[in-house]
């Protein structure tokens, strides 16, 4: 149940204070560093940093648009389990402008987003939700009568940095599926002067979203992130190498029709067409729903939705992925791969496996221990 | 005096993006336009892909009822192929659909309409004591307690003092609209709270069917949640007694807080029960399948349409009575703007004729928005629940026959005001204390279906497409939170030839037709409608959110022209 705080934080008073005058011990607090170091992926050595950095930290504003979308990916954040969004709304940040939550509409709308990007210009953080269509001149979005790229550079122009939420905002999503007839494109290929992270996936975990936000208030700059700009705290491994059913995919225990035997034991969704070998995703670490469940522990195979083209490249999404099975994918790869190299001739099958492994290996490896400088913030990791 | 343009955009506390535009004169509006200002083209998407797949394409429709498309898509390749699903799996789909709608609606109530009727500000003044005493007398949830409204009142407060208003900025806070007491108010805005965490917690029922919230998975044939209470990894008694705790907490919280407050608010702006009526026809395609979905006399909320307002009669419904309309719409037809089309032949090309952007008016153009104009046998028709609860009252349905008999003698109105603005809100509440009883029912049928070794969940017959015939087509309805969903497929040597959408926003949201007739919300914004301040367009908002408006559902697009699909490179 919601527990009301009789103390929330104003504007004038840093979180330090802020959380002394809630009665949160020092111990309490460090202890609350040294988990959301654990979860960033980040060393033992950075929580004093972060919680002199959490501490003498301001509710900042963050501007929050959405563009070509569903709305999904809101609806993702708002189920989010800590904070919870009441928390967030009215504790750590200033949500100046969010049209689902926002009270008011139209002109009032319009003009709290103006004053906001006014006033906390260089230092508001932007969230992206949805992606831009960019055929027609960009009139498949209108908000207020201006189009959904004008009011993005526009919002983008003033922020010290960008969080584009979900594969609409990634690279573009459902109404980027062949034959794309909007146009649309990802929050990447508009802004280029300035890091954009993607939390990717359709929608992503919400609690990926609230720790890349927090990462950002705490460290002063964006997480580390793979040549996707996906945060590696998050992104870093492949569904296959973290599955709780991994151990069936290496026994050669497979699901081959729903609801068979194999399904009712639990076993691997591999030849039902689990996109899990070639899918980089934190579902089986983090779950979904407060730590509920995830697609294939719920039977169900991945789909590959944080991967961008996902809608084309991983369809039709009941077909297994090119593999030869029984040996685990990394070894086909492996054997695949050192054929190639050797310039034997590899059959059409065995070349559309290689293909597909590499893309999903390409990445770079995660990175577990993000380098942290004191002085001036580094720059997010590039974008390949 | 001259009439006032007035242009609301965006509507916010709404999925997607809304634009209204209307002309107000002496306090009143005189004249509306509605406009959706987003265009995805998702049909044009779904053509040549595997049908077994179009539910994930259509669930992206919407991640607010991120259930009813992926399920009415489901049914409709289901009907064309002939599958029909196990009751397993039939009762956890309804499990799913009436926790979405639970959930939808509370969350409208609270977070999207709320604030047209409740000033936040206003509760800063309250007397905690007071929002005590009316809390008990109309509810035994157990956070009643003065102590309680005062931390509340006092976090309030410190947000509104700190100068970040946040969500809250720019609101219309003191409008002479508000009507509730400052008590009432702070009641509302606990409960505002409240339902936030209350959300989060019920709708892992889907993460435990689907694997996650939004867009949980479904499977054509049935439900890839395999059922054995021997394993870990399946469906089995932790999982069910997880379910069944949801349920009860749902039920719960709809009885004895959004209910209550409901009533309690409503009784505040009984004016409202005059007011924004506007089209006075009704469609319920029908819900909660509680036999195969294809048996439409066994329904929990039945099937039919209401002519104007005249509740004495249910006419049947027929699918190939409806037809869609762009003569105010950015499209072209082949056969000229004054046609309409079934679905099944529906054709859609867009074409923007509007004028560049950035723009200042849409009204007085011929064509204004890119939502089409869906029209049942030529009329405009309302869909939502207050159109279930109306058809489901004047079918005999006892269960909604007396709810709707309670609520207007606590209200001390009559069966005329259910046709309004405020008779919108109410009948989602009516609807949503029903289906929160009526959870409890699926989900003994289910626990008792399993105890008598029954465990399927899934049709694997015709899931090979080397057994579907060369050429199958399909309908899935589905009566949303919002109302009335149709899906139609076309599948032609084992792919989709042609996809198309009517939803629950079209009907509700579409723009004159070729009679110029206008849709239902623009009826009911000029149906005895105040607008009191045209620059603070608080009531617009009122009646606008009463329908619970879902943008991003109403427009799509179904290309039957052959265009060519164009390949991506994949890098």
């Amino acid at each position: 149940m919601f527990s009301p705080n009789s103390h929330p934080w104003s504007a004038d008073e840093t979180l330090g204070r802020h959380l002394e005058k809630r009665g949160v011990s020092r111990r309490e607090f460090l202890e609350f560093c040294g988990g959301l170091c654990a979860m960033l992926g980040l060393g033992s050595s950075f929580v004093p940093r972060m919680a002199h950095a959490l501490q003498s930290m301001k509710r900042p504003s963050v501007i929050w648009l959405q563009l070509q979308e569903c709305t999904g990916c809101v609806e993702s954040v708002i189920r989010t389990s800590e904070p919870t969004i009441g928390n967030l709304v009215l504790d750590l940040i200033s949500l100046d402008y969010q049209h689902t939550l926002m009270a008011a509409a139209g002109h009032q709308a319009e003009a709290a987003l103006q004053s906001s990007m006014k006033e906390n210009a260089g230092k508001y953080l932007l969230v992206v939700t949805g992606s831009v269509p960019l055929a027609e001149n960009g009139i498949y979005l209108t908000i207020g009568g201006r189009t959904a790229k004008t009011i993005l550079e526009e919002a983008a122009a003033g922020a010290a940095g960008v969080v584009a939420v979900g594969a609409c905002a990634h690279w573009g999503s459902v109404q980027a599926a062949r034959p794309n007839p909007t146009g649309a494109v990802g929050v990447g290929d508009i802004v280029k002067d300035k890091p954009v992270v993607n939390i990717a996936g359709c929608p992503p975990i919400s609690d990926v979203v609230t720790a890349t936000i927090v990462h950002y208030l705490t460290m002063g700059r964006m997480p580390a992130t793979d040549a996707e700009g996906r945060p590696t705290f998050a992104y870093g491994a492949r569904i296959h190498d973290q599955c709780s059913r991994r151990a069936n995919f290496d026994a050669g225990q497979f699901v081959t029709s729903f609801d068979d035997e194999a399904a009712r034991n639990g076993w691997c969704l591999y030849r039902v067409g689990c996109k899990g070998p070639s899918t980089f995703s934190p579902c089986p670490i983090f779950q979904w729903n407060s730590g509920t469940s995830w697609p294939i522990g719920a039977g169900h195979p991945c789909i590959g939705c944080t991967e961008r083209q996902f809608w084309d490249t991983m369809t039709p999404f009941y077909d297994r992925l090119p593999d030869v099975a029984g040996f685990g994918v990394e070894r086909t790869a492996d054997l695949i791969g050192a054929a190639l190299a050797a310039g034997a001739t590899a059959g059409v099958a065995a070349h559309a496996a290689a293909t597909a492994i590499h893309q999903a290996r390409r990445r770079p490896l995660p990175v577990v221990d993000a380098p942290v400088r004191s002085d001036p913030p580094a720059p997010p990791a590039a974008k390949e | 005096m001259a009439a006032t343009k007035v242009v609301v955009d965006p509507i916010t506390r709404i999925e997607g993006h809304l634009r209204i535009e209307a002309q107000a004169e002496n306090g009143r509006i005189s004249n509306a336009w509605a406009s959706s200002t987003q265009f995805r083209g998702i049909e044009i998407i779904m053509q040549g892909r595997d049908p077994r797949d179009a539910w994930a394409f259509t669930q992206r429709i919407c991640g607010v009822c991120t259930v009813v498309h992926a399920v009415a898509s489901c049914r409709a390749v289901e009907d064309a192929l002939g599958i029909e699903i196990p009751a397993n799996a039939n009762l956890i789909r309804n499990l799913v659909h009436g926790m979405q709608t639970i959930q939808d609606h509370v969350i409208h109530f609270y977070h999207l309409h709320a604030l047209d009727w409740v000033d936040v500000v206003s509760a800063l003044s309250a007397d905690p004591a007071g929002t005590a005493r009316i809390a008990r007398s109309i509810s035994p949830w157990p956070n009643n307690s003065e102590t309680y409204f005062a931390e509340v009142q006092s976090r309030v407060k410190r947000f509104v003092s700190g100068g970040q208003l946040g969500i809250f900025a720019n609101g219309y806070w003191g409008h002479p609209a508000y009507k509730l007491p400052p008590e009432v108010n702070l009641l509302a805005v606990a409960h505002y709270l409240e339902a936030l965490d209350w959300q989060r917690d019920v709708i892992r029922l889907h993460t435990i069917f689907g694997g996650k919230n939004p867009h949980p998975n479904f499977l054509v044939g049935g439900m890839a949640c395999a059922i054995n209470i021997e394993r870990a990894a399946t469906i089995n008694a932790e999982r069910l007694e997880d379910v069944h705790g949801m349920i009860r907490r749902a039920q719960r919280f709809v009885e004895e807080v959004y209910w209550p407050d409901l009533v309690a608010i409503a009784g505040f702006y009984k004016e409202w029960a005059a007011i924004g009526g506007g089209v006075s026809n009704h469609l319920a395609v029908g819900e909660y399948p509680e036999a195969d979905v294809r048996d439409s006399g066994r329904l929990y909320f039945p099937r039919g349409i209401i002519l104007g307002n005249d509740l004495t009669q249910v006419h049947p419904y027929d699918h190939m009575k409806v037809k869609e309309y762009i003569t105010s719409s950015w499209y072209e037809y082949a056969g000229g703007d004054g046609v309409g089309l079934h679905p099944y032949e529906g054709e859609t090309k867009p074409r923007y004729t509007g004028p560049p952007a950035p723009w200042e008016y849409l009204q007085g153009l011929d064509k204004y928005t890119w939502m089409k104009a869906p029209r049942y046998d030529g009329r405009p028709m309302q869909v939502g629940p207050l159109s279930r609860m109306l058809v489901a009252y004047a079918s005999g349905h006892a269960d909604v026959q007396a709810l709707v008999t309670e609520v207007l003698g606590k209200l001390g109105v009559g069966p005329e005001a259910l046709f309004s603005t405020l008779g919108r809100t109410a009948a989602r509440g009516m609807e949503t204390l029903l289906l929160a009883r009526r959870m409890n029912v699926w989900y003994d049928q289910l626990v008792a279906r399993i105890r008598g070794g029954d465990t399927a969940t899934f049709n694997r017959t015709k899931w090979d497409p080397s057994t579907w015939p060369a050429q199958a087509d399909g309908y899935g309805y589905l009566d949303a939170p919002r109302g009335a969903l149709g899906h139609w497929v076309q599948i032609r040597d084992g792919t989709i030839s042609r996809y198309q959408c009517v939803v629950p926003s079209t009907w509700n949201c579409s723009p004159r037709d070729a009679e110029g007739q206008m849709g239902p919300y623009e009826a009911a914004l000029v149906d005895n409608h105040p607008l009191v301040r045209p620059e603070q367009p608080l009531e617009i908002l009122r009646t606008i959110h009463s329908f619970d408006p879902c943008m991003a559902c109403g427009v799509h697009v179904l290309d039957a022209t052959g265009a060519p699909i164009v390949e991506v490179t994949v890098q």
